[in-house]
């Protein structure tokens, strides 16, 4: 669905990062309209006149600084406590509930400068055996089924971001981070390197190609499996694999 | 009790230990450094406006060999160093060398700084800093190509970045953060120890207050960022592995996060170190030229001290995406957004000062309006950064280099300006010219809103920041036009800024001679001629009221009291 100043979302959960955004704008642009609003009409009506000295007053009084104080409660009550609530709930749908690893396709990504390696565990459905799938910078995924994805990279911090479902997140030399996702409309779209890798960092695109589940089995049989295991990948699935 | 001055040529201009000297050399050393940095930009935007064409007029100068166009290996040199520079080569010696040094020693009524052989030296090591910064653009490989943030592994290991140009960078930060602690450490003790008798802290102005606290943050987090920067200096070059780890450095434990976190521990306070002064002068320059007593002073002041704190457990809001614990994340969320509602005194505050008061829109004026107005939308597109399932999606795109412009660029530009003609008839005796100023403020603002709200706008559709080609991507051709637009709205932001240069360096030779008083300001600063005298005091000011005793009701000449005033005794009384 096209949202006005987004990308196409092609995701389920998505929306609930686009709504946050006019949430936010809504609540910040009140704010904005009034601070602006006041600061103009301030202008307009005390500008300095020789029949007219300005109100002397510190703004220390009581009645100031309850004022003052208030209407910061308020902006904390209504703004900040408000968005952070919606915050919350978004964050529980778009990262808070991993599909189970057995209902999930695995996907394991390991960049380097300035290109993706994917890799998929195969028929038998573990990794780092004979029968593994590696791609460079074509990730294909079945339409309407889970996608959990685990990142490490090769060299240099990446950052595996995916702007038509509103997710990204590093790959990081050493460690294993992961997001999961799930693609509800079918396609090509662009894979992007989001964390500055290099001099070729622009240049670092992969395609995700959505596609019906038989389309991706068709696929995924069609490519190679000669790649011998390399000991950098294969990582703990945890119980999963 | 006359001290007896040097009258060599060297001691007295170059290294010489006096305060309003060596605040010259920084403001003469940012405004290079601003122009400099203001080019790259320029460079920056006609890359992304027209990838890989040729740079017109002064391609051919600077990139020969490419045929004058920027090379994937050029573009990476452009970005870092345009914000490096900026960012601790041009904003910082303004805002904290050159206002620091000029305003504190007169404000609070000394004939000097605490310390001024610690000033002169940290002018110096200012100097060779940007000397290695600037010898970087010319060894073999070029200059830095990490982006500011000098972000490990790219930065901690030479089969990545493997030129030399990368090490002077380093060196070069390090030792403009010497220059910076010894700065801190002299305002803290000028402001806490030379104040001139009945100048107790509530009567301050604000901007001491911003350059005190913008000091104190200094002092506690600049050793932080200068350690980890020696730490990638030891794993490029000593064989250490401290931010090394993966299949780069199998034999290294190392760990990448802790970069991160020592380098924004840091470099969120950083936000502050740059925008308290500037909110300082707002307020006493909102409070001069309304005529009008600064609106809830106490508050204000304690506001900027919450925020001190706050900004010191906030930097994990850079991390959000980083691999970083997601409950950590919570937890740095709801810390960054808190620091909204001291921000919101602020503002407040500021609508206080202007509330019935009597306006005189000068030059430094409207400067401090637009602070308030780029300030506000700064400061309200942080929120969208602060919550964390939003800024997954806009992290290291153009939503944040447009928000982090709206308070580093356009805030900082906007309070750099209302110091410079605000202070320029003080410190060079010379008024500017107004309406030249007046051309400059609205050409600057109708430009800057122009590139910085197009480059949220480009961000919110997934424009990564960093890239030099955007048109790689086929999610981004929708956007690339207003890449073209932000093009030439940054080249009318940059020409705009010849107005200030001519008008600088006119007014510095042939502008009217300004009397001690042009701004009819209250603070101790303008009770001495101007320029003031390499003394400053005759004798020790008495000081008997706060700096913002305007719109003064029942005096018989005039509306408002200089801070030695000794009516302002009765008014104390009664």
């Amino acid at each position: 669905m096209q949202q006005w100043g987004f990308p196409v979302d092609i995701s389920t959960t998505g929306y609930r990062v686009d709504r946050l955004f006019w949430l936010a704008l809504w609540l910040t642009g009140i704010a904005f309209a009034l601070v602006v609003g006041a600061l103009t009409y301030f202008l307009i009506c005390y500008r300095a006149r020789s029949d007219r000295r300005a109100y002397y007053t510190h703004g220390d009084s009581h009645g100031a600084i309850s004022l003052t104080g208030g209407l910061a409660l308020l902006v904390f009550l209504l703004i900040d406590v408000n968005l952070a609530y919606h915050d919350h709930a978004a964050w529980q749908a778009v990262w808070g509930a991993p599909p189970s690893a057995k209902e999930a396709l695995r996907v394991e990504i390991m960049p380097e400068q300035f290109a993706w390696n994917i890799r998929y565990a195969g028929p038998d459905g573990v990794f780092r055996t004979a029968d593994d799938v590696t791609t460079i910078n074509q990730l294909h995924v079945p339409i309407n089924r889970p996608v959990i994805v685990q990142l490490s990279s090769k060299d240099v911090i990446h950052s595996f971001f995916l702007p038509n479902l509103r997710i990204k997140m590093d790959a990081v030399p050493g460690m294993v981070t992961s997001l999961y996702f799930q693609a509800k409309t079918s396609g090509t779209y662009d894979i992007a390197c989001a964390e500055h890798c290099g001099f070729g960092h622009y240049r670092m695109r992969g395609f995700l190609v959505v596609e019906s589940r038989e389309a991706f089995t068709t696929w995924m049989v069609g490519q190679s499996k000669a790649r011998p295991p390399d000991s950098s990948w294969g990582w703990n699935w945890g119980g999963a694999a | 009790m006359e001290q007896s001055q040097p009258r060599s040529f060297w001691r007295r201009d170059v290294f010489s230990t006096h305060h309003k000297v060596i605040a010259i050399q920084y403001l003469l050393t940012g405004v290079m450094f601003l122009a400099v940095g203001g080019v790259m930009a320029l460079l920056i935007r006609w890359q992304l406006a027209a990838p890989w064409q040729p740079v017109p007029i002064i391609g051919k100068l600077l990139f020969r060999e490419a045929g004058g166009a920027i090379t994937p290996e050029a573009y990476p040199m452009l970005f870092t160093m345009h914000g490096s520079i900026m960012v601790f080569f041009a904003v910082t010696p303004i805002l904290l060398g050159a206002l620091g040094n000029y305003t504190i020693p007169l404000e609070v009524g000394a004939r000097d700084m605490a310390f001024p052989r610690l000033n002169m030296v940290s002018y110096w090591f200012l100097f060779l800093g940007s000397a290695s910064m600037l010898a970087s653009f010319f060894v073999p490989g070029g200059a830095a190509g990490f982006g500011w943030t000098i972000y490990a592994p790219l930065s901690a290991s030479t089969e990545m970045l493997p030129g030399w140009g990368q090490d002077l960078f380093i060196l070069g930060l390090a030792l403009d953060a010497v220059s910076i602690l010894m700065g801190g450490i002299n305002y803290i003790t000028t402001i806490m120890q030379l104040r001139a008798p009945g100048l107790t802290l509530r009567r301050l102005p604000l901007t001491l207050w911003g350059l005190f606290y913008s000091a104190v943050l200094n002092t506690l987090w600049l050793p932080i960022v200068a350690s980890a920067l020696f730490m990638v200096l030891c794993d490029r070059r000593l064989g250490t592995a401290f931010f090394l780890a993966g299949p780069l450095a199998p034999h290294a434990g190392g760990q990448v996060l802790l970069y991160q976190h020592l380098f924004w521990g840091f470099g969120h306070p950083e936000v502050y170190i740059l925008i308290f002064p500037v909110w300082g002068l707002v307020g006493d320059l909102l409070s001069v030229f309304s005529r009008k007593p600064a609106f809830g002073y106490k508050a204000t002041v304690l506001s900027m001290l919450t925020i001190t704190i706050l900004s010191g457990i906030v930097w994990g809001h850079h991390m959000f995406t980083s691999g970083m614990n997601p409950l950590v994340g919570k937890a740095f969320m709801f810390l960054t957004i808190t620091v909204s509602v001291p921000t919101a005194i602020f503002f407040l505050n500021w609508l206080g000062t202007l509330w019935r008061s009597a306006i005189r829109l000068t030059v430094p004026m409207l400067f401090t309006l637009g602070v308030v107005f780029v300030f506000a939308i700064g400061g309200l597109t942080g929120l969208f950064n602060a919550l964390q399932t939003f800024d997954v999606y806009i992290h290291d795109t153009y939503f944040v280099v447009g928000h982090f412009h709206y308070t580093l660029a356009a805030s900082v530009l906007f309070g750099t300006f209302a110091f410079i003609y605000f202070w320029f008839p003080k410190i060079f005796g010379r008024q500017m010219s107004s309406r030249l100023g007046k051309l400059h403020f609205w050409l600057s603002f109708v430009f800057l809103n122009a590139v910085f709200s197009v480059m949220m706008f480009v961000g919110l559709h997934g424009h990564m920041r960093r890239i030099a080609d955007a048109t790689a991507y086929e999610f981004l051709k929708p956007v690339q036009h207003w890449n073209v637009f932000i093009g030439w709205a940054a080249l009318g932001l940059g020409l705009s800024q010849l107005l200030f240069f001519f008008n600088f360096l006119y007014s510095l030779f042939r502008g009217t001679p300004a009397p001690a008083n042009p701004w009819e300001a209250g603070s101790l600063a303008w009770t001495v001629p101007s320029p003031p005298p390499e003394h400053n005091y005759d004798a020790v000011p008495r000081i008997w009221c706060g700096p913002h005793e305007y719109g003064v009701p029942g005096l018989n000449n005039g509306d408002w009291l200089s801070q030695t005033d000794p009516r302002a005794k009765a008014l104390a009384k009664s």
